[in-house]
């Protein structure tokens, strides 16, 4: 699934520019914990959090991940936006909750990581 | 090649930096994406460890055309029972290292499990040294 098909399903908006979004999308996997997220293996996967701080970026840097989709509605900072931007990783913000970003994208076929 | 980065104490503005620096190095000599990743999140989560524990910490990389040694040593606390902490679950961290998104007592045993070799030892009141070493070739 494309970038901005995920976007529209999820009444987001995509924050970085001048990256490829053309990417494709396959797999997800929802958390707030970044340790989690460091336990796991990736390939087109987009990582759905709450967490809206430079190390959620940082996480998705280290493990592949290329976007980043920030639920309920938090505040991405200018820095945050700059850092996705510099490590090649697409950023959305969604008003919508982590439960039902994760719904949504699993009713359009979007697989969970395990 | 020798590369060395500073990491200090309560910083998660600038954790990661070192990572990201070493993951741009290797991807430049053609590294495999999965042993890139290994590295990378081995050193992440000792830089991250640096940053929620200690008051600095020094990190130096030296990466030969088939390995890459990283040691990770820090002026801290230290660790009074280095078996204990490599538990997974077994955490000492702060609120605020656990509202970063991290701090769940999953870190030690994250970096062990990403490093071909990994060596670990703390003095008690003075700091704690990580070494970790990654082939670079299949």
């Amino acid at each position: 699934m494309k970038i901005q098909e995920i976007a529209n399903i999820i009444n987001g908006q995509v924050l970085t520019s001048g990256l490829d979004a053309g990417r494709e999308i396959s797999q997800a996997f929802s958390s707030d914990l970044m340790s989690d997220v460091l336990t796991r293996d990736y390939e087109d996967t987009v990582l759905i959090t709450g967490l809206a701080n430079l190390q959620a970026i940082r996480t998705a840097e280290m493990s592949d991940i290329g976007l980043i989709i920030i639920a309920r509605g938090k505040e991405v900072g200018e820095e945050m936006i700059r850092l996705a931007e510099s490590s090649d990783i697409v950023l959305i913000k969604s008003a919508y909750s982590l439960f039902r970003i994760s719904g949504l994208l699993y009713e359009a076929g979007i697989k969970p990581i395990f | 090649m020798l590369q060395t980065y500073k990491v200090t104490g309560g910083d998660f503005v600038n954790a990661g930096k070192a990572s990201s620096s070493v993951k741009g190095i290797l991807k430049q000599l053609n590294v495999l994406a999965g042993l890139i990743k290994r590295v990378v999140v081995a050193l992440y989560e000792a830089e991250v460890n640096v940053a929620a524990h200690a008051y600095s910490g020094n990190i130096l990389v030296e990466i030969e055309s088939d390995q890459v040694r990283i040691r990770v040593t820090d002026s801290g606390p230290g660790i009074e029972d280095i078996q204990m902490a490599m538990k997974e679950g077994f955490s000492t961290a702060s609120k605020e290292v656990r509202e970063m998104g991290f701090g769940a007592g999953m870190g030690l045993a994250n970096i062990k499990k990403n490093s071909d070799t990994f060596n670990i030892t703390s003095v008690p009141g003075e700091g704690t040294t990580v070494e970790i070493i990654n082939k670079l070739t299949d």
